[in-house]
């Protein structure tokens, strides 16, 4: 799965837009966004997954077909608008057509988040009829080189023949390009191809280093330099070209004064059911410490959204901690995400390190540190598969991860 | 840009403008996002189905809402805000 609706998505800046910069009430909350990832199998590789590293336990236990579809109808009862249809690779599951059709009868607006490995005409086809209304398509790069050496795969000439395939079934094209160290320096030719390819929206995705790209963050990380420039390039892109393709640039928050609101808050908007069923107001809130999270296999969502400590835990600003607590700008960003701030400092209810305000705000200069350290970056990178996984539950990779205070 | 009396509009494509129960109110969905439309504006697009004109819309609402002072600026300007937000195509 790519980062798209990682931390600062388009879905929370349109909704922040609406309210105006008020913050949602805590009681009038309801998850708009459901992103059903459907399974941690995946034909790729991608060194900068946000998936959690000990995906490999989850890859027996998914739900089924049924589950899903209940899961889909309590969901839209709760106000859930937009569907994510993601993984892990979603075509995996060869029930994806059952999917879509339920959703599109349940009214909503639906998109598959592939890596286009699966994607046959005759699936394509199933899903125009089915009523899927858009496919969001990950591309790496404009070579094959990097594209195959970041996802661990050959899978370059496929994902052009997808794009194309998206194309022909009167698919708005939307693409979503993580940034890395190793593409970050081909912004213009990522963009080019994407106008060639007739995308109508980008997502450059600047790498959030979760999961696997939390293990790979010194091999992944740009310079602020690099970053600057990607910015700039992308900025006299739009200017040149208009509103034609819109073109999204999730800025890094390593590189930030502020952390990012994530998620738009803590139970806001978001609820994401994991493959085995887990629910989730966060991609990757399986590694806070303390908090059970509700599995709708045993519970109900309208429970698990309204009244589950999980989903209440963080909601509002009681639990703040100083300098939150009491800092002007609080609302703003609501402290940040507490996965950053449980896994980088071991405190889930302190400032998001990336703060400049945040006592621990060092963990983070040294990071960037670290990863222009040649010694550092240079040690490999640990692709997301399933021997590394087991590996990494073995405790065999204990050298890659012991700096944080969970398994990312 | 400005709306003439004779346009004619329609949602634009990959959008989709429904009523939603659980919100109270009306939406546009969109790949990547999704907007709730307030009262007003959600009469306004609720009315543009590629086939009213731009006064037909007018004369509608001046109908339903005939206290209101100054709607016609009102819709137009509803109007102008979707259309360079890219959620209306002109069909005409």
């Amino acid at each position: 799965m790519t980062q798209a609706s990682l931390g600062q998505s388009i879905v929370q800046k349109e909704i922040q837009a609406q309210n105006n910069g008020v913050s949602a009430n805590v009681t009038h909350t309801q998850p708009l966004w459901l992103l059903a990832e459907v399974t941690y199998r995946c034909p790729l590789h991608c060194a900068f997954c946000y998936n959690p590293t000990d995906y490999d336990k989850h890859t027996q236990n998914e739900l089924t077909t049924e589950q899903w579809i209940q899961a889909l109808r309590d969901a839209r009862r709760l106000g859930a608008l937009q569907l994510g249809i993601s993984g892990g690779e979603p075509l995996l599951r060869d029930d994806i057509e059952d999917i879509v059709i339920e959703a599109k009868k349940l009214g909503y607006y639906s998109n598959l988040i592939t890596s286009g490995v699966g994607l046959t005409e005759k699936r394509i086809q199933a899903f125009k009829d089915g009523g899927l209304d858009h496919i969001q398509l990950s591309m790496h790069d404009i070579t094959e080189e990097i594209n195959n050496f970041i996802t661990n795969t050959k899978t370059f000439e496929l994902k052009k023949k997808v794009a194309a395939m998206i194309k022909n079934h009167g698919y708005p094209m939307v693409l979503n390009v993580v940034i890395h160290r190793y593409n970050i320096g081909h912004m213009r030719q990522i963009l080019e191809m994407a106008e060639a390819l007739g995308a109508d929206y980008i997502e450059l995705a600047n790498t959030q280093y979760y999961g696997w790209s939390l293990v790979n963050r010194s091999q992944l990380m740009p310079t602020k330099e690099q970053i600057d420039e990607a910015e700039r390039i992308t900025n006299e892109f739009r200017e040149k070209q208009g509103s034609k393709m819109k073109i999204f640039f999730v800025v890094p928050d390593y590189f930030s004064d502020r952390p990012k609101k994530c998620m738009n808050g803590w139970g806001e908007v978001f609820m994401i059911v994991t493959a085995n069923g887990d629910v989730l107001p966060c991609h990757s809130a399986r590694v806070l410490p303390n908090i059970e999270f509700p599995n709708v296999k045993d519970k109900g969502l309208d429970w698990v959204w309204n009244d589950s400590p999980a989903f209440n835990k963080y909601r509002g600003d009681s639990w703040m901690k100083e300098p939150c607590r009491s800092c002007a700008e609080k609302e703003k960003d609501l402290a940040g995400c507490r996965c950053q701030a449980f896994m980088l400092t071991g405190d889930a209810e302190g400032a998001d390190p990336v703060c400049s305000l945040s006592p621990n705000h060092h963990v983070i200069t040294q990071a960037i540190e670290d990863s222009r350290n040649p010694v550092i970056a240079s040690k490999p990178i640990i692709f997301r598969n399933d021997k590394n996984s087991k590996a990494i539950i073995a405790g065999e990779l204990n050298d890659r991860v012991k700096d944080f205070h969970a398994l990312p | 840009m400005s709306v003439q009396q004779t346009d004619i509009y329609a949602i634009a494509l990959h959008h989709r403008f429904q009523w939603e129960e659980a919100q109270n109110c009306y939406v546009i969905l969109f790949p990547e996002g999704m907007v709730k439309l307030n009262g007003g504006a959600g009469e306004v697009l609720n009315l543009v189905d590629g086939k009213r004109t731009v006064a037909d819309i007018v004369a509608e609402l001046k109908a339903k809402f005939s206290d209101v002072l100054d709607l016609e600026s009102d819709i137009v300007g509803m109007l102008e805000l979707a259309i360079e937000k890219a959620w209306l195509r002109q069909i005409n």
